[in-house]
């Protein structure tokens, strides 16, 4: 003490021998948590990683992140039918983020400014197959390649994109956006080979000396159902018609159309014969709107645009110029029966668009594969019973969706790459999810949803220019920085300033944080103050 | 918030940091290179919300004064936690008076150095709600009268917590203390009584009153700035929720404090020269049971039967002070929020 000036009895923060530490029952962790639009997108994407970095205006690193896992993002950020946006933990505080609008915004930029794709890893000199260049295939060509594989994927059609270009209408998914995504693909070295069928699997593997395959034909066969029909009716194919739309001289179809079914196709459809001229588009369903399988948005525009739906409601007979149509009812088990109730509507042309069904003659002689109701079986590992030989997207059992056929594709390939050198095992186990529980909302700033442009209703009906438009930069920033970062440290010092024993180091940008548990006494407060739920509380270990 | 900018940024200013506005939006505790007035190894339980109301008063007032700060500490539980001899945890020129005279020494701190010629020194005084509105408030309100040059800090966790939680005149009604038993037939803290001291501080018509909270950072460290510049008496009233005396788990320090603002029971407003200058608005109201319900010292308010008239005029407590202070900003239009 009296080493100390006048008046002046202790030093300065000498508290700090006095570990505070040993106070605590319960240690705060820092966690990842696995948030709600990663877990739902059936592509895979780190979307809250990605949204990160868009969040701070850096559209290629978040493009970067992107493309780890998905190489068609101005694709997805257009067709997706975005479960991670159902899945948003916003949608519980005000509205979902506009996750694809954002997704749309960083592929549209990479085509405008030329980023390329990352590079290949060393050349491995094994050789894959991929039967067909949809998504799937795509997405499967793209991380082989990336893996060091050589990679040729063979394409029956005259162009690549399968579904993309052959099925999805040029309004919901311009052909330049394709094409740009494909070439970037090809630009890392991945051969497409168009015009290029494959009639047996087995012949085309040994034949190209290929070490593995994976089989991604589609299902391009339309589902057939025995509607009665005179000889002078005019019936057409939903899959038939659409691939028509993208000749230079369009099919034949009318002034009034009816489309029969309920699906995405039949939105499709319907929305293209408006665009080539008919003055009336009707589709026939023979169950409710909620029943529908159609995706609600598709529905929407569809009615937007002047489409109108006979609900509950089956087609009996077509004839030269009309359909007879019978009403149904749902039995109480929610089946359509028959009430014998008709009524005729006048129809130039009926388009069929009841499913599809894939044409599985290519894969006849390979041995073991299992096909069960018209479709591959595949294992977990996405391989086929046939040992190298994988399979994926409308083949088999799935969803058939743009995202569901990318994830396939990513899944496949690296199994594949796993399986080529000789690695068992499977990915690393999810983290825990990150439901809204674990955040503390209170911190959001409140901030409703952008919304993107919509082509204006004339133009809708008369061509095929694209109806949803893209978001701006301002807004697309706006947009991303909606996003919650559920379960995901994004550095906002809440834990670094509620401490009340200063046991908090704020590391700088990027580091993030560590406890200093010499001080720590466990109060919790950092755990229930953490906006986005990345710190829990474990039992201390004594 | 009044501190909002117009981009939206995320969290915007309700978050400690934010990595995506400009530094000079951050706020001090967000500083890597903050003062840390109070340092680890202080005394105080797990979740002390007067800990952290202290360290955040003094490091926005060290921010605003180049460091050059001298603190007054009156008796009660920040002084007893922060320096048991022969540690202390403070990292500012700090010293010890007796309970009620911490203003009369604060002032004399203000004199000497106004007596030397040093003009860049600035004194606080700080105390717990014991050492303000009960203890210390003659020598407080001497200080007002007589504007002396000290910013008087109150961290009000509304009874003496230091000595096992007695009541104080800024203790809530029907909140159970050691000496409001929750027995008979008005269980807790009679209605009625005790003093809002940011209202006599007002009627003192001293350069600057406000209060603040520790679920409102940004909120409160401005409120520390303007202080800072102004000189003359100045008065800053902190609600820091107490784990212990409120039976609170110590996880719920600023989610109280936040109910607290956010049911209406303690609204955050600045005042100058006896004036009310501006309110802070509610941003997600709440009523008055979600701030109680965790709070054991309110126990009894839910017992079999419930308090429901006792409930009922502690809304209309909350329900007058919004009123009053325009906390939801009807008579002023939307806040900026």
């Amino acid at each position: 003490m009296s080493e100390h000036p006048f008046a002046i009895t202790l030093d300065a923060g000498s508290s700090r021998d006095n570990r505070t530490g040993s106070w605590r029952v319960e240690r705060p962790i820092y966690v990842d948590r696995m948030p709600p639009c990663n877990d739902a997108c059936p592509a895979g994407e780190n979307i809250q990683r990605w949204l990160y970095h868009a969040e701070a205006g850096a559209y290629e690193a978040a493009w970067r992140g992107l493309v780890e896992d998905n190489p068609l993002p101005a694709i997805c950020g257009r067709v997706c039918f975005h479960p991670c946006e159902a899945a948003c933990n916003r949608g519980k505080v005000d509205e979902a983020v506009g996750i694809r609008a954002v997704e749309r915004f960083l592929g549209d930029a990479a085509i405008a400014h030329g980023w390329r794709l990352p590079e290949r890893a060393p050349a491995t000199g094994r050789r894959v197959l991929v039967v067909g260049s949809g998504p799937s295939g795509l997405s499967a060509a793209y991380h082989l390649a990336r893996a060091g594989h050589e990679v040729v994927v063979r394409e029956a059609a005259p162009r690549p994109g399968g579904m993309l270009r052959y099925g999805i209408p040029k309004y919901r998914l311009p052909r330049e956006v394709i094409d740009a995504e494909i070439s970037a693909i090809e630009d890392l070295g991945v051969e497409i080979r168009c015009d290029a069928g494959v009639a047996d699997i087995a012949s085309a593997m040994a034949e190209g000396a290929f070490d593995a395959a994976y089989l991604v034909l589609g299902a391009q066969l339309s589902h057939r159902v025995q509607v009665p029909a005179a000889d002078s009716a005019r019936l057409l194919d939903a899959l038939a018609f659409l691939a028509g739309t993208e000749a230079a001289e369009p099919v034949a179809i009318g002034r009034r159309v009816v489309v029969y079914g309920g699906g995405d196709t039949a939105m499709d459809a319907a929305r293209s014969a408006k665009r080539l001229g008919a003055t009336d588009a009707v589709i026939v369903y023979r169950r409710n709107r909620r029943k529908m399988p159609a995706h609600a948005d598709l529905v929407e525009e569809a009615l937007a645009e002047g489409v109108t739906v006979r609900w509950m409601s089956t087609i009996s007979r077509v004839e030269k110029d009309k359909v007879l149509v019978e009403k149904m009812e749902l039995d109480s088990a929610g089946f359509p029966q028959p009430t014998g109730e008709f009524t005729n509507l006048d129809a130039d042309c009926v388009i069929l668009a009841l499913g599809q069904d894939a044409d599985l003659a290519p894969l006849a002689a390979l041995e073991g594969v299992e096909v069960r109701d018209g479709l591959v079986v595949v294992d977990a590992q996405m391989m086929t019973g046939h040992s190298g030989v994988f399979a994926g997207g409308d083949m088999v059992p799935a969803e058939r969706t743009v995202t569901v056929a990318v994830g396939h594709g990513k899944r496949a390939a690296r199994n594949i790459d796993r399986w080529l050198r000789g690695e068992t095992g499977g990915p690393p186990p999810r983290h825990e999810l990150a439901s809204i529980e674990t955040l503390n909302t209170w911190y959001y700033a409140d901030a409703g949803r952008t919304v993107q442009p919509e082509l204006e209703a004339q133009r809708r009906q008369t061509g095929f220019e694209e109806v949803v438009g893209g978001l701006d930069e301002p807004n697309a920033l706006f947009e991303a920085r909606r996003c919650l970062s559920c379960g995901n440290c994004f550095e906002c010092d809440n834990c670094y300033g509620v401490c009340p024993d200063n046991a908090v180091s704020k590391l700088g940008p990027g580091e993030r944080y560590v406890f200093d548990y010499d001080y720590c006494k466990g109060c919790g407060i950092c755990v229930a103050e953490c906006p986005c739920g990345a710190i829990v509380m474990v039992p201390e270990l004594i | 918030m009044t501190e909002q900018t117009s981009s939206y940024c995320q969290v915007g200013s309700f978050a400690v940091g934010n990595r995506l506005v400009d530094p000079h939006l951050r706020t001090v505790q967000s500083d890597r290179l903050r003062p840390n007035a109070l340092t680890s190894g202080h005394r105080a339980c797990q979740g002390c919300g007067e800990a952290l109301g202290a360290r955040f008063v003094l490091d926005a007032a060290m921010a605003a004064t180049d460091r050059q700060l001298i603190v007054v500490n009156a008796t009660g539980c920040l002084e007893v936690f922060s320096t048991p001899y022969p540690e202390t945890a403070w990292q500012v020129a700090w010293m010890h008076s007796l309970f009620g005279n911490t203003a009369a020494v604060a002032t004399g701190v203000a004199a000497a150095l106004k007596v030397r010629g040093d003009t860049a020194t600035r004194v606080i005084a700080q105390a717990g709600d014991g050492g303000t509105v009960d203890i210390g408030f003659g020598c407080l309100s001497g200080m007002f009268e007589r504007n002396d040059d000290v910013l008087f800090v109150c961290y009000d966790n509304q009874a003496y917590m230091n000595t096992g939680v007695q009541r104080s005149a800024s203790t809530p009604a029907a909140a159970r203390t050691a000496t409001t038993e929750a027995r008979g037939r008005e269980p807790g803290n009679a209605f009625g009584q005790g003093k809002n001291l940011p209202a006599l501080a007002v009627a003192h018509e001293i350069p600057y009153v406000a209060t603040a909270s520790v679920a409102y950072l940004h909120d409160l460290e401005a409120k520390v700035g303007r202080a800072m510049e102004l000189h003359g008496a100045r008065y800053l009233h902190v609600l820091v929720p107490c784990p212990l005396g409120w039976g609170a788990a110590s996880r719920d320090t600023i989610r109280l404090a936040r109910l607290a603002c956010e049911t209406g029971l303690f609204p955050l407003f600045e005042a100058a020269h006896g004036e009310i200058l501006s309110a802070t608005p509610i941003r997600h109201r709440e009523p008055v049971e979600a701030y109680l319900r965790p709070q054991r010292r309110f126990a009894h308010l839910f017992a079999d039967p419930p308090r429901t008239d006792d409930i009922a005029r502690i809304q209309a407590i909350a329900d007058r002070n919004i009123g009053r202070f325009d906390l939801l900003g009807e008579r002023a239009g939307k806040g900026s929020r």
